[in-house]
């Protein structure tokens, strides 16, 4: 799988990490040689596998529908990096 | 050039749990912000998600009451998108194995017909915080209270065809999901939200348009105009031969318009995956069918039995069944006054008039179901004429008096008393010399007509107090005498 | 006192041969004198042990403790501790004072061990040398400029260089093993679902398990003895009943089959490694065991599928560090993506960053089914391996690394060179398996690890094996030069 520096920029955005542009090229080579590494699983035949997306052979257990928490927000806030009037503060957002 | 409109809804309706979908945090609605986000709903470093067992039965209880395919197994998917009112950095819903599958409604059009609607699916996912934007100067502040809530987003099939029928549509979710107690129904909380997604096409062609899909609408009368509104702007765009971007547009209720949603400008990817925190939802068919045999009334059923129990037309029937709310008040207000005809007409007449004229819902009456019995029991009883009704109506909606107070306060008791009303007919006739002439030369099939005078004048001299019925039944034989 | 293993502590305890405060004390002094030359914790915490210590005498002479009571553990970063920072080795989280235990802690706070600090570890547990870490890389005390592997380093250095009887880690595709195979320690990563996941920051959501990091096996029984356990707040914890794993450590091996996988005695592998290997397996059949050569013919494609699966679902779970609830914002934000893009930036260290890469890249639109869906295709037909040959044999055997540790730097200019670490440990993580690491000898003057894997829940009969073993032999008792 071929990819270059743009595909690098939009994977950063997807997952809005900034990237500076000095560093993009290591990275692109880094994920481009990883990329290599799990190409070798293309050569394997898996058409009526299975996938294994949990590796016990379990079912979702299911909960009361009791209360069980309290107001914590003291608490729980005192890690906020930015709160007031109980709201967690964000740079103004469009919509 | 005929121009068809295709409509598809996704409602998402709030179920109505005591705790959210994944962690054991209150869902109680107006709380102080973020009084009920729990570590969890924080998405804390370390948190997990388990999973609300009441959840799961109202999503199957829905899925059963609309005959639809009920998914065995399902699996909780990750839609992953950055937002602040997200949390986790990613909503955890149902993607591909969602838990209930292909189903259909009925609705009941205006001209009487009924059409069927498809319901495509209809999955569970958690809710998202809300943002207060007006708060803080260059800040959003952000409550996540509502964040974890667990939604059944119940999506339809492009089946409709004009905004009638999407309304149409809408109600019967509404009155199912409301009936069933799956959830509350109140829309401008925001516990029952419609997404309308409308393309326009022209009429016998195959090919979907680009569809736009319209939030932030709460109410039905603003999703009729919503829709409305959308078709035309669409049309007049194709019509000028340019192209409709496929979008997502908010409803300006003021403007009556949608514009472009700005955050949602760029496509999102949102890279569905298995959520590795929570296994698959496996249900067997004894779980389903107690389900399914244990439903509360639905409300086709309830229409049904309004027609044989309360002798209702299907039309009546049908408007005083669908919101569950209304049944309910109905019924209270029937079994008050003991008359369902009566009981039918004010509310689907004058009191619903004051409803609309209020831009209220039924919950939101200040006229209670017991205030409108007693009122209604009055007219059964003949302490009250029609037009009395009316006003003490009018003052039970301002004031949240008593019935009988407002009738003593305003004098407005109907004379019944035979002998007081005779008097008073007998006075009119004496001096309404021209007009007893009048009846007297008409030929006899044509003096019915001629009463409407003679009532009138009597009603006036009596202050409108005088029972229209027992006036009549003076009036005739007196002026009959003089024939 | 330092030499001790867990056991005799818990004796020298219940016996009044010390006091818990004075084995506290003892510890805390040399962390304070000692590691600053392995850099093996980020945060100790003096007062809180003391204070558990006090409280953990108390209950000692009141006679209601338990063996573990009084025991000073250290614990990897990445668990969630109330009122103690809690960095999973990150920028990110270096103001995060946890508001919460994690039930790990809660299981050890319950039998009132006593906790010595938080250990150093890669970011985010992506790692495996330690060297990934913000707060500086960990030496291994059994060399200077050594790694002492990853990413439960800081873990396995402050065990190995007597700065903590015991400790915690975690392991997703080794980091409990290949740390405890370079360290001269044994470590064992259980069953997936064995251990509660709840307040363990997560990486790799299907991958990641809790384990202890001891001297010896017994010691190793008697941590896993608390930590062990279904917990209702972690949806993928199993409900398998927990065994005593001290009950069963003296069972003879007499006709234990071990299986040989030929895939992990390859011509690659190291040839000193194979020789203290087979070394260790001539024992083991000294001890009564069968020696069966066996295949696991997908071994090789658990390392791409590893670099699909851990990545994918640590890009979502890392999704939540966007500077909005808690941990890293980056410095007046110009509006919401500049605070989210430089806050993640910042935040996170280069080997995260570029996991976080490749996994939303796997996930992302066009790559799900190459990706991601390829992967967990594999991780059962490698799972369908393991199962297999655990049909012929009780355990399996092999070299837990294909190397003894490496010096700092040496593998970090290309990636691929360190993931290649995690050779023989990775697959067992796939399958969900039980595995362990002990030492069976040295290269060079390097420890070199022996990996035992079992079958689902079969921990007691890994750590009988592994006990039988150090009883028999002495590499385990070896202490780091200079130490």
């Amino acid at each position: 799988m071929a990819l270059d520096k743009s595909d690098v920029d939009k994977i950063a955005h997807l997952a809005r990490i900034n990237i500076e542009e000095k560093d993009t090229q290591a990275y692109l080579d880094n994920i481009t040689s990883i990329l290599d590494l799990v190409d070798q699983m293309q050569a394997v035949d898996t058409a009526n596998v299975e996938p294994l997306a949990h590796p016990m052979d379990a079912i979702q257990r299911l909960r009361a529908d009791d209360i069980t928490e309290s107001n914590q927000r003291e608490l729980l806030q005192s890690v906020a990096p930015a709160v007031e009037e109980g709201l967690f503060l964000v740079p103004k957002v469009i919509d | 050039m005929q121009w068809e409109a295709v409509i598809g809804l996704e409602i998402h309706a709030q179920l109505a749990t005591k705790t959210k979908i994944f962690s054991g945090a209150s869902t109680a609605f107006g709380a102080e912000p973020n009084t009920q986000a729990c570590a969890i709903d924080l998405a804390l470093p370390g948190t997990l998600p388990v999973f609300n067992k009441e959840a799961l039965e109202m999503a199957v209880m829905f899925g059963t009451a609309i005959n639809a395919e009920i998914g065995k197994t399902s699996v909780f998917d990750r839609k992953n998108y950055f937002y602040p009112d997200s949390p986790k950095g990613y909503q955890t819903s149902q993607l591909f194995y969602p838990i209930v599958g292909l189903g259909q409604l009925d609705i009941a059009l205006d001209d009487g017909s009924i059409k069927t609607i498809g319901v495509t699916r209809a999955h569970l996912e958690e809710d998202a915080g809300k943002s207060l934007h007006e708060k803080f100067a260059n800040m959003s502040g952000i409550d996540l209270n509502r964040a974890g809530t667990p939604l059944l987003e119940i999506v339809s099939e492009p089946d409709m065809r004009s905004a009638e029928e999407a309304v149409a549509y809408a109600k019967k979710i509404h009155s199912i999901v409301t009936s069933l107690g799956i959830c509350d129904g109140n829309m401008a909380e925001g516990s029952f939200r419609v997404d309308c997604n409308v393309s326009v096409r022209h009429k016998g062609a195959e090919k979907l348009g680009n569809r736009t899909e319209s939030k932030n609408i709460n109410s039905f009368r603003f999703i009729e105009k919503a829709i409305k509104g959308e078709i035309i702007r669409q049309i007049e765009i194709l019509e000028d031969g340019g192209k409709i971007d496929q979008e997502t547009r908010l409803y300006d209720a003021e403007k009556d318009t949608t514009r472009t949603m700005r955050s949602k400008e760029e496509a999102n990817d949102y890279r569905y995956f298995p959520c590795p925190d929570l296994l698959p939802i496996v249900i067997e068919d004894d779980y389903i069918t107690a389900i399914r045999n244990n439903l509360p009334e639905l409300p086709d059923a309830r229409k049904q039995r309004f027609i044989t129990q309360y002798k209702l037309s299907e039309y009546d029937a049908l408007n005083l069944s669908a919101d569950k709310a209304q049944a309910n008040f109905y019924e209270a207000v029937v079994a008050q006054c003991k008359d369902a005809k009566l009981a039918a007409n004010w509310m689907l007449g004058e009191f619903a008039k004051m409803l609309n004229q209020n831009d209220l819902s039924i919950e939101h009456s200040p006229v209670s179901e017991h205030k409108l019995g007693q009122l209604l029991t009055r007219i059964k009883d003949n302490t009250l004429a029609t037009n009395g009704a009316k006003q003490v109506l009018e003052a039970l909606w301002s004031e949240e008096d008593e019935v009988d107070s407002i009738i003593a306060a305003k004098g407005l008791k109907q004379v019944t008393d035979t002998g007081a009303i005779e008097v008073i007919v007998r006075e009119v006739v004496s001096n309404c010399d021209k007009q007893v002439q009048q009846y007297i030369a008409a030929e006899p099939d044509k003096r019915g007509k001629m009463l409407g005078f003679f009532m009138g004048q009597i009603m006036k001299a009596s202050k409108g107090k005088a029972n229209p019925g027992q006036v009549q039944a003076l009036l005739v034989p007196i002026l009959d005498e003089l024939c | 006192m330092f030499s001790k293993t867990i056991a005799q502590l818990s004796q020298g305890l219940q016996t009044g041969e010390f006091s818990a405060c004075e084995l506290t004390r003892n510890y805390l002094d040399r962390i304070s004198a000692q590691d600053s030359k392995f850099n093996s914790y980020i945060t100790v915490t003096p007062e809180l042990a003391m204070q558990q210590a006090k409280a953990a005498d108390k209950s000692i002479s009141a006679g209601t403790a338990n063996a573990m009571t009084g025991i000073p553990i250290a614990h990897k970063d990445i668990f969630c501790s109330k009122g103690v920072r809690t960095s999973a080795g990150s920028k990110m989280l270096d103001n995060f004072i946890s508001p919460y235990d994690a039930t790990v802690i809660e299981k050890f706070n319950a039998v009132q061990s006593v906790s010595l600090g938080k250990t150093n570890m890669d970011e985010f547990a992506m790692g495996s040398s330690n060297e990934n870490s913000y707060y500086g890389a960990v030496t291994n005390p059994w060399g200077e400029n050594r790694v002492p592997g990853g990413s439960s380093g800081g873990s396995a250095a402050a065990v190995a260089a007597q700065l903590a009887p015991g400790s915690t880690g975690t392991d997703t595709g080794g980091s409990i093993r290949q740390p405890a195979a370079l360290t001269n320690l044994t470590g064992i990563k259980p069953t997936y679902g064995r251990v509660s996941r709840f307040g363990m920051i997560a990486f790799a959501s299907s991958l990641d398990q809790a384990g202890p990091i001891t001297k010896t096996a017994e010691d190793a029984a008697m941590m896993l003895n608390v930590m062990a356990g279904f917990d209702p707040k972690d949806s993928t914890s199993s409900n398998t009943a927990v065994d005593d794993y001290t009950a069963t450590l003296n069972q003879p091996l007499k006709g234990l089959k071990i299986g040989l996988p030929k895939e992990f005695f390859s011509a690659d592998l190291n040839p000193d490694i194979a020789n203290r290997v087979q070394d260790a397996l001539k024992e083991y059949q000294t001890l009564g065991a069968e020696l069966k050569e066996i295949s696991l013919p997908n071994t090789a494609l658990a390392i791409p599928a590893y670099y699909i699966i851990a990545p994918a679902e640590a890009s979502s779970n890392l999704s939540r560090f966007d500077g909005v609830k808690f941990g890293h914002r980056c410095e007046n934000p110009v509006d919401l993506e500049d605070m989210y893009k430089r806050t993640r930036g910042e935040g996170f260290g280069t080997e995260v960053k570029r996991r976080i890469l490749v996994g939303t890249y796997a996930l992302s639109e066009g790559f799900y089914d190459a990706y991601y869906k390829k992967a967990q295709q594999i991780r059962r037909l490698i799972q369908q391996d393991f199962v297999n040959a655990l049909k012929e044999v009780d355990v399996i055997m092999g070299p837990t690394t294909p190397q003894p540790a490496f010096k700092i730097g040496e593998k970090t200019a290309d990636p691929i060179d360190m993931y290649m670490e995690d050779i023989y440990t990775l697959s067992l993580n796939l399958a969900g398996l039980p595995g362990m690491s002990i030492p069976c000898g040295q290269v060079d003057n390097l420890p070199v690890g022996l990996q035992i894997i079992g079958n689902y829940f079969a921990e007691q009969r890994l750590l009988n094996a592994a006990h039988m073993f150090q009883q028999a032999t002495d590499w385990h008792t070896q202490t780091a030069p200079g130490l």
